[in-house]
């Protein structure tokens, strides 16, 4: 074999790819994600901007498209801080303290994640319907569950319960004891070593797990289209509203309302990166 | 600690448990005798066949754009790295209404694939479009962290004794992110069966051709069938628990083979 064969074969048994190799998978995959991924988000900006600035304005100031804004950030601020507060609750229990039955409790709180969306609504369907177990109950007190607020703030409870629990217990877990054990050795409280030690360290988790699960809580589609009953600038949340306009054909109106939770999940992927990367340095 | 599990309970357990009571009622024959319906039988047919052919596709353009994330540094890897959380993100009915518009006969991709023969919005094909983009986070997601930690003396000691780049990666590498892999396409697929919102847009919702099993939920409950509802609801969450089930047992298969997930 001559000395130039042998060259090039010990070249191709590098343990790296070849320079073509490279530029063919990174054009592979970021073709992908441009035709999967961006394509969609410009599909977006494109058709809500095709009546103007001013048809914009319309679409989003119209009463029933406010009435949707406003019923959408009721119901996160709901379910948000109440979702937060079980989160840091379970994790901090998960991680610092030993109990029987804990990875039970784990996969117990992940379990919303594997539901469909459509299920998760109509649980809450069998228990609050005219049929449901404390449906006879609620109508003779005259509360109205489904069809109504409480209705469409507990499926959405639902399915972003396991959100800010997920980012905290490996980071919790991660930490260990030993910094609480400082503090309560040095004699702090039992809440003020949460506060001062447990909190502070998981601040940045904390924050990404609230902003994906508000995210989901502002965008729900399939549990809240469940419950909700539909009902124009009563129970209709922006997701809901666009699929309305946008069966109507108003593709203008439903991508304007669409570009907020659009403009949303862009911030929410901004901040979670800004977070990743102080995490990082 | 008490109140972790009191809020379990309401919020989560509860409610499952009362559809879990319904099914009970139902029994075996009676949500038998619901999925036996043809139209029934095609929107599961639809829903699992579809969800594990974008499983499959996220598996293999998933693992390509880990690696390809991980690996090699180029310009805009991190803006590129970011948008695989889109779909994590971005509400499933904005991106029903997107993919429907752009896959639609008059739209910006529809068009070109029209003029090639083939019909994506209003078909299954649409389906698959929709549950690729909501599946491929998992995918890459679960692979991401376990190319991190490979360890580059396996492929240097592959690539001297004589191997080439191709045969470390299908021998050395491949076996070592399995695991990983089908607990990725694993996730992806539960996703795309549950799947509700980024596909009724797209998907045409023909009874037969194209209706998926959360929609005919939806039908059932709008003709206030509620054990109809309930035994389709029942199918897939017994396929969710065992793809937990699954999903666990992949990853405590590769703890014990590689000590480490």
């Amino acid at each position: 074999m001559s000395d130039a064969a042998l060259s090039r074969r010990a070249a191709t048994r590098a343990a790296d790819e070849t320079p073509l190799a490279k530029a063919i998978a990174i054009g592979i995959s970021m073709a992908f994600l441009a035709v999967f991924f961006l394509a969609p988000l410009v599909v977006v900006v494109v058709e809500a901007s095709g009546k103007g600035l001013t048809g914009y304005i319309d679409a989003i100031g119209e009463p029933d498209a406010r009435a949707a804004i406003l019923l959408t950030l009721t119901v996160a601020a709901f379910v948000v801080p109440l979702n937060a507060a079980f989160g840091l609750a379970a994790a901090w229990a998960i991680a610092k303290f030993q109990f029987a039955g804990k990875n039970l409790l784990v996969t117990l709180i992940d379990l919303p994640f594997s539901v469909s969306p459509v299920v998760s609504g109509l649980v809450f369907v069998l228990l609050f319907g005219a049929q449901g177990w404390f449906g006879g109950w609620l109508a003779a007190h005259h509360v109205k569950v489904l069809f109504a607020v409480p209705g469409i703030v507990l499926a959405t409870l639902f399915v972003t319960f396991p959100f800010v629990a997920r980012e905290l217990i490996p980071l919790m877990q991660a930490q260990g004891t030993v910094e609480e054990e400082a503090a309560l050795t040095l004699g702090a409280s039992g809440l003020k070593t949460f506060l001062t030690v447990t909190l502070p360290n998981a601040k940045w988790a904390l924050l990404t797990g609230v902003l994906l699960a508000n995210a989901r809580a502002m965008g729900e589609f399939g549990a809240v289209s469940v419950v909700s009953g539909h009902i124009r600038g009563l129970t209709n949340t922006i997701p809901l509203q666009v699929e309305i306009l946008y069966n109507e054909y108003s593709i203008a109106a439903a991508f304007a309302l669409a570009s907020l939770l659009a403009l949303l999940a862009l911030v929410t992927l901004v901040v979670k990166l800004a977070v990743e990367r102080r995490g990082a340095g | 600690m008490a109140f972790t599990l009191a809020y379990l309970c309401v919020v989560v357990l509860i409610p499952l448990g009362a559809l879990i009571a319904r099914a009970a009622r139902l029994g075996v024959s009676g949500v038998f005798a619901v999925a036996i319906d043809s139209r029934v039988l095609a929107a599961l047919r639809v829903t699992f066949g579809v969800s594990l052919a974008a499983a499959a596709i996220d598996v293999v353009f998933g693992v390509l754009i880990a690696w390809v994330l991980t690996r090699y540094r180029f310009p805009g890897r991190r803006i590129f790295d970011a948008l695989v959380d889109l779909p994590f993100a971005l509400p499933t009915a904005v991106a029903g209404i997107a993919l429907a518009t752009l896959y639609a006969p008059n739209g910006v991709f529809g068009e070109q694939l029209e003029k090639l023969g083939l019909r994506v919005a209003f078909t299954p094909w649409g389906i698959l479009v929709a549950l690729i983009f909501v599946g491929l986070p998992f995918v890459v997601r679960t692979v991401q962290p376990v190319i991190e930690e490979l360890d580059a003396e396996w492929e240097e000691a592959s690539a001297t004794l004589g191997a080439y780049r191709w045969r470390t990666l299908r021998r050395v590498l491949a076996p070592q992110i399995a695991p990983a892999v089908l607990t990725g396409m694993a996730l992806a697929f539960a996703r795309g069966v549950g799947e509700y919102g980024s596909v009724i847009f797209i998907a045409g919702n023909i009874a037969y051709v194209s209706e998926i099993a959360p929609l005919l939920i939806i039908v059932k409950l709008e003709e206030y069938d509620y054990d109809g509802a309930t035994a389709i609801a029942a199918i897939m969450l017994a396929v969710s628990f065992v793809m937990l089930f699954v999903i666990n047992a992949t990853q405590s298969w590769s703890r014990r083979r590689l000590g480490h997930v």
